[in-house]
């Protein structure tokens, strides 16, 4: 059966020469430049490649805005370096930018303010620099949590997930070692406040500080050294890793949403050629082209208003980039009686647990996530239909709130700004937001289960009482009600094609054995029980066929009070038919 | 809530396995819907009309490219202009940023409304196969390791394996040791003094005029740097280098405020002032931000980096936000009618570091 789309008039005369477009060129020949290199290096072998499909999703561009950000970054990173000098030297500004003419100021600022006033176009370029640097992380944010509530990190991709994990922390310390590059006083700040965080550490604090700093701070070794890591040590490994998680995902094969057709053991979608080149290709040129408008209109981090770094100065609001909110918020939260002196040491936990311990702690959750996950499902099979979100509660809530959190804290990066905005008093904020820190993910968690429950509970509707069909009718009594129309197979298939996956308790069997006698549970597999109940306890099962027949058999008649026999007639009749298309349509 | 809802249970299943839920009743994958054509599949017309509309967007980005080109000789890099909304801007940046983007969005938005509207459509069932290896790879690669193990004598001569693998453990020590030890200096005890001397003159940041207790009134803050380090003193042939001076800067800034003696708290911070005008390090003992906003009322200073705030009536105790310690104060007196140091700090300035209760 051929639907025919709406207004494709040409149809109706002619609708046998509607077919496909076939390959017409039944001889097709490799153009000699392949051959050239397919007698060098066999390409020809690999074309196959370009038959692999990829499944369609909005929701899969949110990685290839990451990985096209990267690309613009290492583009225009790579002129950046042309006329960046990563110099702390001292030097009298003598550029075009009239206001700081004759100031004393790096050699790594001055060149700053070369690249945005004296070298033509220049300034296009950092500013294109920075929006992709801050869409990169953006990208990766979203790709993670899409990632995340899909259940795409589950077996077998646990560890391209690690991979992942290691990427975003990369990104944000290639961001922080970028931005702190051109030694204006925003920045520098933010080396100073680094500064601090180090000298946090104990025991190997202050060791460390004089190590990454060359001796006390400022210095002059710390922008050099944070250009090489930016330009080249951390690219490095970032490419590198993303060489790795790319591959997987070749390897893996992508995975889908389920639907129609689609399986745990294929892929639907669209071939690498033509489709996926285009799109994706041009996808690439989309997000370059959408930075470029960004970065022709709005300015991002104009250096030259805030002036050479001076220990001595700092602006009022001063914020780093936005991914380094939730460290600097978690500064501005941690009261300052967690630090204290003990056997003669200051241990300063006000500091250190906000910024070298939370960030590293952040990504090792994220990055075992998964693991713990499986622990409690006890699942070892492959996974390659994602879930959608609602069919996983717990998993979705935990996310949620892991957000949430992550918000608090970086609202608190901006409580300054928010005090002068809304007329409210800093300390408020600040003991709102400590507070909030730790309610707002409970009330969160509960929120977003209860709203994924309910939206299966709606799908469950769905599937059993149809969708409404806008037609109204009358009985001979006089009664009206509103036909609901039933779904039919492909639509209703992505309804119920989930499992509801059980809770250990109940599919581990009873804690005692046929004779009566305790089964010994340990510790740790009874905390493991513990959490699959938490994870798997509320849940709502897909509708059955069994239960579709009796809906249609109950459904109609209960909507229906005091309807008619013929009513009642006519939904038995339907459910007769559902049932007889099923088992028609079985393959 | 829905326990009532589980059929399958099954009492005699191992404890920790999984058990797949019950099959029976499930409804089926229907498979692939029908493809619907879209109406450049079926109407010539419309075919025609998308490929005028991909052909125009790859022409709009070549003269998106050309007007780059033409903007960047012609246009005046100073050129300025208001733009609505957007307010005062580079006009030659907006322009060469404006025609990129049309160079690359034409690009982008063609290629895809291309393969959106003429690039087959139908969907393709690609097959995947489980990741793990059948049992027949698996014993093939366990015989190959084996042999490489045996044939390399390795499960007769165990020591072998030992010294290797301590060898390679160690083997990148040297390297590591001589970065991590080329770096930079040891601390020593560099954290715990600043150049503030007895005797060393308080200069005004950044004039470098020297001050009197005059000079400094009710309700001003007056931002202080040591003898040497600010004004015309420090840029002379034998006056403290760049680096120096940042170094300065960071330790050993200083603010200079009068208060009513009145208020003036603790025995110590009288002493250590001159008819109320105090000395207080300026470097936040949190993370080292400049503690810069002085609210002239509350006698209150306020770190714009993360909100610290300290009590100048009180010996700069901290009274809100995440710092600990209180400003350290630095001992003024007046000698030949000027403020200087009466002595250096007596404890380390800035952020906390481990050693330092030593």
């Amino acid at each position: 059966m051929t639907t025919i789309p709406q207004g494709a008039h040409a149809v109706r005369d002619q609708s046998a020469a509607a077919t496909e477009t076939t390959a017409d060129d039944a001889d097709p020949k490799l153009p000699p430049p392949v051959v050239y290199l397919d007698e060098r290096f066999g390409v020809a072998k690999g074309f196959g490649l370009f038959k692999k499909v990829f499944p369609d999703h909005w929701s899969f561009l949110l990685g290839e805005i990451a990985m096209y950000s990267l690309i613009i970054c290492l583009i225009t990173g790579t002129f950046l370096t042309f006329w960046f000098v990563p110099s702390m030297g001292h030097v009298i500004y003598d550029g075009s930018f009239v206001p700081l003419k004759g100031v004393g100021m790096s050699e790594a600022y001055a060149s700053t303010l070369d690249i945005s006033f004296d070298i033509k176009g220049g300034l296009l370029i950092r500013q294109l620099h920075h929006w992709a640097a801050l869409l990169f992380i953006v990208g990766i944010a979203l790709h993670v949590a899409r990632v995340f509530f899909t259940g795409a990190f589950r077996k077998p991709r646990e560890l391209n997930w690690v991979i992942g994990t290691i990427l975003s922390l990369l990104a944000c310390v290639e961001g922080f070692a970028g931005y702190s590059l051109p030694d204006d006083l925003l920045s520098g700040t933010g080396i100073r406040a680094m500064n601090g965080f180090m000298s946090s550490a104990p025991v190997i604090g202050t060791y460390m500080t004089f190590f990454v700093f060359g001796g006390e701070f400022p210095g002059e070794s710390i922008i050099p050294r944070l250009y090489i890591a930016h330009v080249l040590l951390i690219p490095a490994i970032l490419v590198g890793l993303f060489a790795v998680h790319i591959f997987l995902v070749f390897w893996h094969k992508h995975t889908q949403y389920p639907g129609p057709g689609r399986t745990n053991t294929n892929v639907v979608g669209f071939p690498l050629l033509p489709v996926y080149t285009a799109k994706a290709g041009g996808f690439f040129f989309i997000v370059f082209g959408i930075t470029a408008l960004i970065s022709a209109l709005v300015t991002i981090n104009p250096v030259w208003a805030y002036g050479p770094y001076d220990p001595g100065q700092v602006t009022a609001g001063s914020q780093p980039d936005f991914y380094m909110w939730f460290s600097d918020g978690a500064l501005r939260l941690l009261p300052g009686w967690l630090e204290f002196e003990l056997w003669g040491f200051t241990w300063s936990f006000n500091i250190f647990l906000g910024s070298l311990l939370l960030l590293p702690l952040v990504w090792t959750i994220l990055g075992v996530y998964p693991f713990i996950e499986q622990w409690i499902t006890g699942d070892k099979r492959e996974h390659h239909l994602l879930d959608r979100p609602r069919n996983a509660p717990v998993r979705t809530a935990v996310g949620a709130a892991a957000i949430s959190m992550y918000l608090v804290l970086a609202i608190a990066t901006i409580n300054d700004i928010i005090a002068i905005k809304l007329h409210l008093s800093i300390n408020d904020i600040t003991v709102a937001l400590r507070v909030l820190f730790f309610v707002l993910p409970v009330i969160v968690f509960m929120v977003v289960k209860r709203l994924c429950l309910s939206l299966q509970r709606a799908d469950r509707e769905t599937v059993l009482h149809g969708t409404e069909s806008g037609r109204i009718m009358r009985t001979p009594e006089g009664r009206f009600y509103e036909v609901h129309e039933e779904l039919n197979e492909f639509d209703r298939w992505h309804l119920v094609q989930h499992e509801a996956q059980r809770p250990l308790s109940l599919t581990a069997g009873p804690d005692t054995d046929e004779y009566g006698v305790d089964r010994p549970v340990g510790p740790l597999e009874s905390l493991r029980r513990k959490l699959s109940d938490f994870y798997f306890k509320d849940r709502i099962e897909p509708v059955t066929p069994s239960e579709l027949a009796a809906a249609h058999h109950h459904g109609e008649a209960e909507a229906l009070p005091g309807g008619t026999a013929q009513a009642i007639e006519e939904s038995v009749d339907r459910a007769d038919e559902t049932a007889g298309l099923r088992s028609d349509d079985r393959p | 809530m829905s326990d009532d809802q589980i059929a399958v249970h099954e009492p005699h299943a191992k404890p920790t396995t999984y058990v797949e839920p019950g099959p029976a009743d499930r409804f089926e994958n229907p498979g692939l819907p029908p493809h619907r054509p879209r109406r450049a599949d079926v109407d010539d017309a419309a075919a025609k009309r998308a490929e005028r509309q991909v052909t125009t967007l790859f022409g709009l980005s070549i003269l998106g490219t050309l007007g780059f080109i033409v903007a960047y000789f012609l246009v005046d890099p100073n050129l300025r202009a208001s733009i609505l909304v957007i307010g005062h801007v580079n006009l030659y940046h907006v322009i060469l940023g404006l025609t990129m983007a049309i160079s690359l969005l034409g690009i982008g938005l063609g290629a895809v409304h291309w393969a959106k509207t003429l690039m087959p459509d139908t969907e393709i069932v690609e097959e995947r196969h489980l990741q793990a290896s059948d049992q027949e790879a698996r014993d093939e690669a366990a015989g190959i390791l084996s042999q490489g193990y045996r044939s390399a004598q390795l499960h007769r001569r165990p020591m072998l394996l030992l010294t290797a693998g301590g060898a390679l453990g160690l083997f990148a020590l040297p390297m590591a040791l001589q970065v991590a030890g080329g770096l930079g200096p040891l601390p020593g005890d560099t954290l715990n003094h600043t150049v503030w001397r007895k005797g060393m003159k308080l200069l005004i940041d950044p004039s470098g005029t020297p001050l009197t207790p005059e000079m400094v009134t009710q309700g001003s803050v007056i931002h202080v740097l040591p003898e040497g380090f600010a004004g015309e003193s420090s840029h002379g042939e034998d006056g403290p280098s760049a680096l120096e001076i940042m170094e300065v800067k960071a330790t050993a800034s200083v603010l200079l405020v009068r208060l009513n003696p009145e208020l003036i708290q603790s025995q110590k911070q009288r002493d250590w002032s001159v008819d109320g005008i105090v000395a207080y390090s300026k470097i936040c003992t949190h993370v080292g931000c400049p503690v810069a906003l002085y609210e002239r009322q509350t006698h209150h200073l306020l770190c714009p980096c993360h909100q610290s705030t300290f009590d100048m009536t009180n010996d700069c105790e901290v009274i809100f936000g995440p710092a600990k310690r209180p400003l350290p104060q630095l001992p003024i007196t007046v000698e030949d009618g000027y403020l200087v140091a009466a002595d250096g700090f007596a404890e380390p300035v800035g952020p906390s570091f481990w050693e330092r209760g030593e």
